[in-house]
């Protein structure tokens, strides 16, 4: 069994004491690489978590960075504006780890081109909107929220509208910003019975069922 | 006669019986006359003669010279306050007392039936879209709005706080329906005034 001895072979050099290195350097050189090692993921880490990065790839440079563009979240007033991971990493350490290794599968779809083309993403639309719409229902808008806080919301800057909606379904933490605030930054899909604003679902899709059905498509 | 008798272009068989001289000089004074008339009129389109005081007139432009490219008026805000507005005749379109600016309308979603919709306005307070908009065109009821509604913004558009880029005079029936009638009573009074007064 020649792999089981060199196995034991390699247990017994790292079991054993060194013989020629000093515990210093041993534990000098342990710190150091593992700074370099940290440093280096972390860098490798935050390169992946921009919007350079993101628009790198045409998918999302012409279909949602070109949405994006349009919306408030980009262009406003003062400036202030989210880039892709503010909306879409979690910022908090663990879960961001968490959504780095869900996105090895997005390698996986751009390596073979799964929305390679604009009819690809626009037929995918509907179950990647479907995913972010899960996640941040069950993780309560919180991507929304890292910048938006309800408890800091001036009822006398907005309108009436959204002060009785927001004051009701907020309150009560029934509803979560997404529940209402769909194709917020991105254009929508397909909405056939996607439950839509306060939360609650359709018992029909309302108003484009009937464009579809009776409208010049079906003749 | 000869080549030169032959009038401006060639053509005035007239004026043979004038003498050459002559017509030379009605050709000089024309042309004389052309030319100040088109030096006068690029002037005045040079130096923005206006034709009239109003900022806003004659044109988008207003009265900067054609050389020059005019500071652009601010763009108008959406009124954003929610509070409905009257209507100017029976038949007009509501007009959107908010803004609408990402609401998609689309094949995919349409956004303002979320809340105007027959099935949500309760919930929502939003005024429900009216009853003719669920019929089709043989005035049959659908569950659903009609395929030719769908585009509300066809119809029904938001208002911004722009001026008015041209007056207009429009009266609101009922406005002129009050007109007539204190004019009546105003006949009918004097009238009755006049067979009242003893003569």
């Amino acid at each position: 069994m020649k792999i089981k001895d060199r196995a034991r072979e390699w247990w017994r050099t790292l079991s054993r004491p060194s013989r020629h290195l000093s515990l210093g350097f041993l534990t000098l050189g342990g710190f150091i690489g593992g700074i370099l090692f940290w440093g280096g993921f972390n860098t490798a880490l935050e390169a992946t978590n921009t919007e350079e990065f993101c628009v790198s790839c045409h998918e999302m440079r012409d279909n949602t960075f070109a949405e994006l563009r349009a919306t408030i979240h980009y262009s406003n007033r003062s400036g202030v504006r989210a880039t892709c991971p503010d909306c879409h990493v979690p910022h908090e350490w663990t879960h961001k780890i968490a959504r780095k290794m869900q996105a090895s599968k997005e390698v996986w779809g751009k390596i073979f081109g799964r929305i390679d083309t604009r009819e690809k993403f626009l037929a995918h639309r509907l179950e990647l909107a479907k995913h972010e719409w899960a996640r941040l229902e069950a993780n309560d808008s919180l991507e929304c929220r890292n910048c938006h806080a309800y408890r800091f919301m001036d009822w006398t800057r907005q309108i009436l509208r959204a002060v009785q909606v927001h004051s009701v379904a907020l309150e009560g933490n029934e509803y979560t910003c997404i529940d209402c605030h769909k194709g917020i930054a991105h254009r929508l899909p397909d909405m056939e019975g996607i439950p839509m604003l306060f939360g609650a679902p359709l018992e029909r899709d309302v108003g484009r069922n009937s464009f579809r059905r009776e409208s010049f498509m079906s003749e | 006669m000869s080549e030169q008798g032959r009038g401006v272009w060639g053509l005035g068989r007239g004026s043979e019986r004038k003498h050459p001289k002559q017509r030379k000089y009605w050709r000089t004074a024309f042309v004389l006359a052309l030319f100040a008339t088109a030096v006068f009129a690029a002037e005045q389109v040079l130096e923005g003669d206006p034709v009239s005081s109003d900022p806003l007139g004659p044109g988008l432009r207003g009265t900067a010279p054609l050389h020059e490219e005019p500071q652009a008026p601010r763009m108008a805000r959406v009124e954003n306050f929610d509070i409905r507005r009257g209507r100017a005749y029976t038949s007009q379109p509501p007009t959107i007392p908010h803004a609408i600016e990402k609401y998609e309308i689309t094949r995919n979603v349409n956004f303002c039936m979320y809340c105007h919709a027959r099935v949500r306005h309760e919930q929502s307070q939003a005024p429900m879209v009216s009853a003719t908009h669920y019929m089709d065109r043989e005035h049959n009821y659908l569950a659903e709005i009609s395929p030719r509604r769908y585009f509300c913004t066809q119809c029904h558009v938001v208002q911004t706080d722009a001026k008015p880029l041209v007056g207009n005079e429009f009266l609101d029936v009922h406005t002129l329906l009050e007109q007539e009638r204190a004019s009546q009573d105003d006949a009918g009074g004097k009238r009755r005034r006049a067979r009242e007064t003893p003569r």
